[in-house]
């Protein structure tokens, strides 16, 4: 992923300002910048640190003092297509909704028609159809800036910048609008290849963005730079999260001293877990031959007993043990409390069982069930999956892991798969469901 | 409204055919109108029209009025736009443009009357065309440099994030233009516009009969009409003139301001709708014609296959922003200078003429001209201020006496003149006590509807903090009522005292029963060197006007709008 080409990328780039007499002022010093497709930048930064005339320069919208802006590779002074939402929405008051929307098409030359139905689907995506005949100015903040999204989308740019796109609204407006563009983004409906924020909002930067860029000020610079390894949706009260957002807000408040390492709370990569490639109800009969708690059992004995290759037993060890139902040392297995528990219950308990064990320890499955349920229609395409998987596994093997979890899923009755729409959907763990 | 009831439909339809009706009246009216106004206009030269004082002359001469206002207006409104535009999209001339709009804005109508005049007949010697357009050109002065500069703060006060989006989203000039930059400055114009219009009237005698060196200058319209009536000491007809102007003025208040005003309101920058809604009953009933209706999609579909076209062209042509050549810059500003200094050496020529006691009694007038116009401010703050503070305050009152007050503020001051001057010469006064007076019958209005929209403007809380704490009237008054105003109160003297130095050309010199009145000023001096064809005499005085206009709004009005903006403001 980090290897594809840079949409846009700045070499060098500074801003200052001649004074006469005297030493120029340095509004931010020299720095390089890349934006890559399936990003999105989150661009941190105390006030006057320079982040609005950061924005302005790689948009195109100023020109830099000195170094130079790649576009597509190309060095470029004006942009090409590109979007920003902004802060104070920036819609023509005396325009109406739709013919604001169809402002930038009409620059293009689009003609009528094209431009209603390109128009149209732009405000049907931001959930705005039915106000095509308003004025700005009769419509919420909120409304507003979902305009300020469909103008920004209906010319398909590059890259969407967007500059403090949420600070003119309400904290509950915010956070809604907010999830609904990570949602968008992660149904891949945004029709954008990277997205460029600008905030002051620490933990907006920290549930919104692929990376986040924390800018110093006087001059305006650098001061770090890094990725953020959480998967969306994301839990603003789970450790790394919070490990991120004291990160950062050190960095902002410590502005003289070095940045520093991401903290260790902060681990680099969270999903490197594997999925054994097991039935659940060959972990439960696993689990129902072992011994009591605190009697071993050898490895080799046991796949003898049991009649299997050792290559056949492993993997449903290794799955008991990722549920935390045994314990594996020297080639010896001691069953868990839990895992007594799990073999001693009746089907409906041994679900109940595995469903929290497999929330708590199973990474895969714990982000599908986080991200149905935080999708308002329950509903997730296994593409969502497929690319965050893709990073650690192979294809193939990315096509085994969600396989598993799908098998998981059911028997947990957590979620299931719908085969024909290629979506998982949330269950209700509750009712007596069918299960595969 | 989309939502249209069965039973109201075929009511409302029936009323829509009699307004498209009407329109088409309007049209043909309008249609005959130019028509008989061209043939007027390509007739011979008279330039000396006989004025008939009858009832029944009076729609005629209101006509040829009402038409050279608004072809004036016409031209100012043209020339602010391209002016404002220019100033404000071309760094390099902005300072220069807008430093001249400064010193053109302080040069009475008067001052620019013999050079235009004489232009425009040697430019059409033999037809009524030449006299006219002098005339349509005199008020063109006297309009246009408000509506420049409004046009052109509008387009530089627009928000920034907005003038980016229109460059992120690659508009076009055209584009830009029309979604952007013509929107925002549609209200600034249109206020402008009824300011400058009212200006319009106020010199219409002045622009229509003149005198010019030797000769005399008298064109068929109202302004002629009063000043023939003036002159001939005939109060009946003075008094129908005056009706007449003032039936007009609130027709055109009535018919062409309060719609375009109601219109106006979408494109305020507001972000959220304001429940006081402007509505209008005669926009209400342009916006239910079909004939309106069309005549407008029409126009809007005409615009944007232009704005399409250029688009188109713009795009294919992804060249880099054509900046004008610096050669072409050069030239031209090697020929402006030029040009410029040209005019200087010759009118330094025209002014080492002028004898040395000539420039003292200038000055002497100057100083007594500047005397008058801080006397008639004082004397209109006087009254005003606590006027219009009692009028903010009671909503009451303002219910009553804001229309009232409108409609006085709306009628010419130099109509009214004729009549009070014979009063005061009846009453054993002289010109020295009118022009006074007339300069306060046309400046004070400015003063009073400032402070009344900034008494109206303080917030009530304010208010009510002053009566718990138990203020004191001075201390109310010292506290909150005049920081309150104070912004506004600046707005309106500027503009009064624009308005009274401007106006001193007329009052100050006057041509009454046939004998010409006069008090010792500069305004006087202007209207007599203009009268006179003294020339030099002209000149002369109107740069000793025209820099101390220049002069007070720097030193006293910039500094005292400055503590305004910076001390007094309450929105911020």
């Amino acid at each position: 992923m980090q290897q594809q080409e840079p949409l846009i990328e700045a070499v060098g780039i500074e801003k200052f300002y001649e004074s006469p007499g005297e030493n120029r002022i340095q509004v931010i010093a020299p720095l390089d910048l890349a934006i890559r497709p399936g990003q999105i930048v989150a661009l941190l930064g105390p006030s006057g640190s320079g982040k609005s005339t950061l924005l302005r320069m790689l948009t195109g919208l100023s020109q830099p003092s000195a170094g130079k802006i790649l576009r597509n590779g190309i060095e470029k002074k004006e942009a090409g297509n590109l979007a920003i939402v902004f802060q104070s929405f920036a819609l023509f008051p005396w325009l109406t909704v739709q013919e604001n929307v169809e402002a930038p098409l009409e620059a293009r030359g689009v003609d009528k028609a094209e431009r209603a139905e390109r128009s149209r689907r732009a405000l049907d995506v931001v959930g705005l159809d039915g106000f095509e005949g308003a004025y700005p100015k009769e419509l919420s903040g909120g409304m507003k800036q979902r305009v300020g999204f469909a103008r920004a989308l209906v010319v398909e740019p590059e890259v969407l910048f967007m500059d403090e796109p949420f600070s003119a609204l309400d904290v509950l407006t915010a956070e809604n609008l907010r999830n609904q563009v990570t949602e968008l983004w992660s149904d891949k409906k945004l029709p954008t290849q990277a997205i460029f924020i600008v905030t002051h909002n620490i933990e907006e930067a920290v549930l919104l963005a692929d990376r986040i860029i924390v800018l110093g000020r006087n001059p305006g610079r650098i001061r770090t730079d890094f990725q953020v390894e959480l998967a969306q949706p994301r839990d603003r009260k789970s450790p790394p999260f919070v490990g991120y957002v004291d990160f950062i807000y050190r960095v902002l408040t410590q502005p003289d001293a070095e940045p520093g390492k991401l903290p260790s709370a902060v681990p680099k990569r969270e999903v490197h877990q594997m999925l054994p490639h097991v039935r659940p109800g060959g972990i439960a009969g696993l689990l129902e031959l072992l011994p009591d708690p605190g009697q071993h059992a050898d490895l080799y004995q046991l796949a003898d007993d049991l009649g299997l290759e050792l290559d056949e037993l492993l993997p449903v060890v290794e799955a008991a043990a990722l549920l935390g139902f045994l314990t594996v040392k020297e080639g010896d297995v001691d069953m868990t409390a839990l895992g007594h528990r799990f073999a001693n219950a009746d089907i409906l308990h041994q679900k109940v069982f595995f469903r929290e064990a497999a929330v708590q320890h199973v990474i895969l499955i714990d982000r599908i069930r986080r991200a149905l349920e935080a999708k308002s229609d329950h509903r997730v395409p296994d593409e969502f999956f497929h690319d965050f998987l893709d990073e650690h596994f192979s294809e193939d093997e990315t096509k085994r892991q969600l396989e598993t979890a799908i098998l998981w899923g059911r028997y947990s009755e957590l979620f299931d798969y719908d085969a024909a729409q290629k979506r998982f959907f949330l269950t209700e763990p509750d009712s007596p469901a069918a299960h595969a | 409204m989309t939502i249209k009831f069965a039973q109201s439909f075929d009511a409302e339809r029936r009323r829509s055919l009699s307004i498209d009706l009407a329109i088409f009246v309007l049209i043909f009216a309008g249609f005959y109108g130019m028509l008989s106004l061209g043939r007027y206009w390509s007739s011979a030269a008279v330039p000396e029209t006989n004025i008939s004082l009858s009832v029944q002359a009076l729609p005629g001469y209101a006509f040829f009025s009402v038409a050279r206002l608004f072809g004036a207006y016409f031209l100012s409104l043209v020339f602010a736009v391209v002016y404002g535009y220019i100033a404000a999209t071309q760094p390099r001339v902005e300072r220069v443009m807008i430093a001249l709009l400064d010193i053109l804005q302080s040069i009475p109508v008067l001052s620019f009357l013999p050079g235009v005049m004489l232009a425009m007949i040697a430019l059409f010697p033999a037809r009524q065309i030449g006299v006219e357009l002098g005339s349509i050109l005199l008020i063109f002065t006297g309009q246009v440099w408000n509506m420049a500069f409004s046009f052109y703060s509008s387009m530089k006060s627009i928000p920034r994030e907005l003038g980016e989006a229109g460059r992120i989203y690659h508009f076009s000039g055209w584009q830009r233009f029309i979604q952007l930059e013509m929107p925002s400055g549609v209200i600034g114009l249109l206020w402008n516009s009824m300011v400058s219009v009212a200006g319009g009237w106020f010199f219409l005698m002045a622009c229509e009969m003149f005198p010019l060196g030797n000769r005399q200058f008298r064109l068929p319209g109202l302004g002629s009409y009063l000043q023939t009536a003036a002159s001939a000491g005939d109060v009946r007809s003075i008094i129908q003139g005056i009706a007449a102007m003032i039936v007009i003025i609130v027709a055109t208040d009535q018919i062409l301001w309060r719609p375009l005003i109601a219109w106006s309101d979408k494109f305020k920058f507001e972000q959220v709708e304001s429940n006081a809604h402007a509505g209008n009953p005669i926009l209400r009933l342009l916006q239910r014609s079909k004939l309106a209706g069309w005549i407008g999609r029409m126009a809007g579909s005409g615009m944007e296959r232009l704005m399409l076209r250029v688009a188109k062209k713009q795009a294919g042509q992804k060249a880099a922003p054509r900046e004008p050549s610096r050669w072409v810059g050069w030239a031209g500003g090697i020929v402006v200078i030029g040009l410029a200094g040209y005019s200087v050496y010759r009118a330094i020529g025209m002014l080492s003429g002028v004898a040395g006691h000539e420039w003292l009694t200038t000055l002497g007038h100057a100083g007594i001209t500047l005397l008058r116009v801080n006397g008639t401010l004082l004397i209109a703050s006087a009254w005003t201020i606590p006027a219009g503070v009692a009028i903010g305050f009671q909503p009451k009152l303002a219910r009553i006496a804001q229309p009232l007050a409108q409609i006085a503020a709306s009628v010419p001051a130099t109509a009214l003149f004729p009549i009070v001057l014979l009063g005061i010469i009846r009453l054993g006064g002289g010109l020295g006590i009118a022009s006074i007076l007339l300069m306060l019958l046309g400046t004070q209005w400015y003063i009073l509807f400032n402070v009344i929209a900034g008494a109206l403007a303080i917030p009530s809380e304010l208010k009510e903090a002053g009566s718990v704490y138990r203020f004191t009237r001075a201390l109310r008054w010292r506290v909150i009522i005049l920081p309150g105003i104070f912004p506004y109160l600046v707005t309106g003297l500027v503009t009064a005292s624009g308005g009274a130095w401007n106006a001193s050309i007329v009052a100050e010199y006057f041509h009454l029963k046939g004998q010409v009145f006069m008090t010792t000023g500069l305004g006087a001096q202007i209207s007599q060197a203009s009268d006179a064809g003294r020339f030099d005499i002209l000149l002369l005085s109107t740069v000793v006007m025209s820099a101390m206009v220049v002069c007070i709004n720097r030193l006293v009005w910039r500094p005292l709008y400055r503590l305004a903006e910076y001390r007094y403001r309450l929105d911020a």
